[in-house]
């Protein structure tokens, strides 16, 4: 059962602004029976003005759909064109309180409408009126730049966050890379405008989703985790972390050196003030952590008397 | 008003009984059956009698026929990747176009996977299975054919006898995904061929993660989970003594209600279908009408769709179900219906109402009341319904 919020089942319950508006003019119809929704938006535009007076909706759809074309109908009454143009499809789901990630594609589909309503008005011919040619998803109708829009708007990085947004991909799988290449390019081009991180594009040689691969560039364990080390370059880190460190230790009266290098033991003969120290497993515990950030592996840090 | 549920073949109500016979298992009877001493031989016996309620139901000739598993999906899992196993040299699946998720996403993976072959035999626009198209695609390859006993969508019925016997010809095992069928239908699988099948304990009033599957005497099987030797070494795994139980008294109980099931049962679902047909138009029944589960009733209402219904349905205090696809959270209405060829108009708009013998008739009454509303309310939502009901689609075998 979706978790849908109040507000998206008050607008489906009972909703606002429903059935035809005999003198619309400026009509957008988008989807189709077979894709298992669609919106017809009829607006009426003040010619002079360019305010959107009226406007009614007839939607064929889920719970979301339906709710998602009334609270379409709320924001735009009132507008002018321009300012209707700068709705996205986050207003439509923000107004509704939230859509579920999987129901996202209703309010896309009220974005759409709504511009083929405006392109209608102003005589412009709606570029969704492809070539079947121009189609990148056939099973649900979906154009390249429908997806663009939908990439953009809502910053989506991954194929399923696409797929819940504009249903692109959803069914029967054989534009998959042909959506991957739009989200590559689309993402690739935001990155270079500053709309998103580098670490958040999508990689579609990478099975690992944006936001693990953006936490392991932050990760202390990144930059040390290409190749592989030899015994002598691995004692040579340590040793210069422990050089690191030794202002410290002395600052405390103490000293550190290393003893010896095993597997993932690192032998280290405390002395001064650290001998008998209380606080010696803290100062342990730190060494470990900084040997651990230089080298980029885990080890363990092992006190021993004499050698 | 007492909420309406008319979505039995999703789950149903575990029995009171069912839970009465379960509970001393959780607490006094905790042993495991395996162990040596008075603890376990307390349990071992219970599970016994279970496989012998289970035994009777079937009309399987022997209880240790019956492997105790978590599930339908197990059991299925089970029986068609053993086959491929013990099926030296054959490495092909016949199977149909609208089996359950269980076989045809597992089928999907061994192709990608594996590289086995796996025919998908078609369905006519009743759900009926296109026999000389199974006939053909059995060979000395075929490995197992699995055809379910009854649609979970439609409740159209498989000739599961006949078509056990085809594939014994060609030398293939048989296995019936029966979770739909059992409890419902009398069975009697010692006279049949059948060698394998699967049930689910949920769908009859037992508790979830719990089913069997009914390996025929001689049917060599290898288990899917490997570890101790429970289920005389044919599912590893320490025996869930309080489900197990439970299934076995839901056996019984389902062997005793099995004709009101046939007959009080059947009626009702006869009289919401013919008053949801009079009261509304632009519907029909899907499924086969004269071989067809007696619970199920699966209504396509054109020019709508299916979340919209059940969730006023639901405002309405009804449960019931639909094979649209905003309810799964896949994009594609089902694939039953798509099997059939129903056209998109009206696939979006199937509602499944399934019954069970917790049904009473002002249940039938309550939808009769509410549904004609709701068709009205969100056809007149629909920018299709105007333009489209004139030229709306009539099947032929209405």
């Amino acid at each position: 059962m979706w978790d849908y919020t109040d507000k998206v089942k008050e607008y489906f319950f009972n909703p606002k602004n429903s059935g035809v508006l005999e003198q619309a003019n400026a009509v957008g119809e988008v989807g189709a029976i077979s894709c298992g929704d669609a919106l017809k938006l009829m607006m009426k535009v003040d010619p002079e003005t360019e305010i959107i007076t009226e406007a009614r909706f007839q939607t064929f759809g889920c719970g979301s759909a339906i709710a998602s074309s009334s609270a379409l109908t709320e924001i735009v009454i009132g507008r002018t064109l321009q300012q209707a143009l700068e709705i996205t499809n986050q207003d439509i789901a923000d107004f509704l309180g939230g859509l579920p990630p999987e129901k996202m594609h209703c309010s896309v589909m009220g974005y759409e409408a709504l511009r083929a309503a405006i392109a209608d008005f102003k005589g412009e011919a709606w570029e969704d009126d492809h070539e079947e040619g121009a189609l990148l998803c056939k099973c649900f109708g979906v154009d390249e730049g429908m997806v663009e829009r939908a990439i953009r708007i809502n910053k989506l990085t991954s194929m399923e966050q696409v797929t819940q947004f504009t249903k692109a991909a959803g069914s029967c799988g054989t534009c998959v890379e042909g959506v991957e290449a739009v989200l590559t390019r689309v993402n690739a081009a935001m990155v270079a405008e500053g709309e998103i991180d580098a670490a958040m594009a999508f990689d579609p040689a990478s099975s690992v989703p944006p936001l693990r691969r953006a936490r392991q560039k932050q990760s202390p364990l990144a930059p040390a985790a290409k190749g592989v080390r030899t015994t002598l370059q691995k004692i040579r880190i340590i040793e210069a972390a422990i050089e690191e460190l030794r202002p410290y230790l002395k600052r405390d009266g103490g000293d550190c050196e290393l003893v010896d290098l095993d597997g993932d033991r690192v032998l280290v003969k405390l002395s001064g003030a650290c001998v008998g120290c209380q606080m010696a497993s803290v100062t342990v515990n730190g060494i470990q952590e900084k040997l651990i950030e230089k080298l980029g592996q885990p080890v363990r840090v092992i006190p021993v008397k004499n050698h | 008003m007492r909420p309406v549920y008319l979505d039995n073949n999703a789950t149903t109500r575990v029995d009171p009984a069912v839970v009465a016979a379960m509970l001393p298992f959780f607490t006094e009877q905790f042993g495991n059956a395996s162990s040596m001493h008075a603890f376990g031989s307390a349990v071992s016996g219970a599970v016994k009698t279970a496989r012998q309620q289970m035994q009777a139901l079937l009309g399987a000739e022997f209880d240790h026929e019956i492997v105790w598993t978590g599930g339908g999906t197990e059991s299925d899992n089970t029986a068609i990747l053993s086959a491929l196993e013990t099926q030296g040299g054959r490495d092909e699946i016949v199977t149909t176009a609208v089996e359950h998720p269980a076989i045809l996403n597992l089928c999907a993976w061994l192709e990608k996977s594996r590289g086995v072959k796996v025919h998908l035999i078609p369905v006519d626009a009743r759900g009926r299975l296109d026999i000389e198209a199974y006939r053909k695609a059995l060979g000395p390859k075929t490995a197992i054919a699995s055809v379910m006993w009854a649609n979970n969508e439609t409740g159209t019925l498989f000739p599961v006898e006949l078509l056990a016997e085809l594939a014994h010809e060609a030398g293939a095992l048989f296995h019936t995904d029966a979770v739909q069928a059992v409890g419902k239908l009398p069975m009697d699988l010692k006279t049949s061929e059948i060698d394998l099948l699967s049930l689910s304990g949920h769908k009859l009033h037992a508790p979830k993660g719990i089913g069997a599957l009914y390996v025929r005497k001689g049917v060599r099987l290898r288990p899917m989970l490997r570890g101790g030797h429970q289920e005389r070494g044919r599912r590893a795994g320490t025996e869930n003594i309080p489900a197990i139980v439970g299934l076995g008294m839901a056996a019984q109980l389902a062997a005793e209600h099995m004709a009101e099931e046939n007959t009080r049962v059947r009626a009702l679902r006869d009289r919401l279908e013919k008053g949801l047909l009079q009261r509304i138009g632009n519907a029909f029944v899907t499924g086969d009408p004269e071989q067809r589960l007696p619970n199920t009733a699966n209504v396509a209402f054109e020019f709508v769709e299916g979340e919209g219904i059940l969730l006023l349905l639901n405002k309405a205090g009804i449960a019931a179900s639909s094979g649209s696809a905003c309810t799964s959270g896949s994009l594609e209405p089902s694939h039953v219906l798509r099997a059939m060829k129903i056209p998109y108009t009206a696939a979006h708009g199937a509602i499944r109402f399934s019954f069970s013998r917790d049904n009473v008739d002002e249940d039938v009454d309550q939808v009769l009341e509410a549904m004609p509303q709701i068709i009205e309310k969100l056809r007149a939502l629909s920018p299709f319904w105007a333009k489209g009901a004139a030229a709306s689609f009539t099947p032929s075998y209405v």
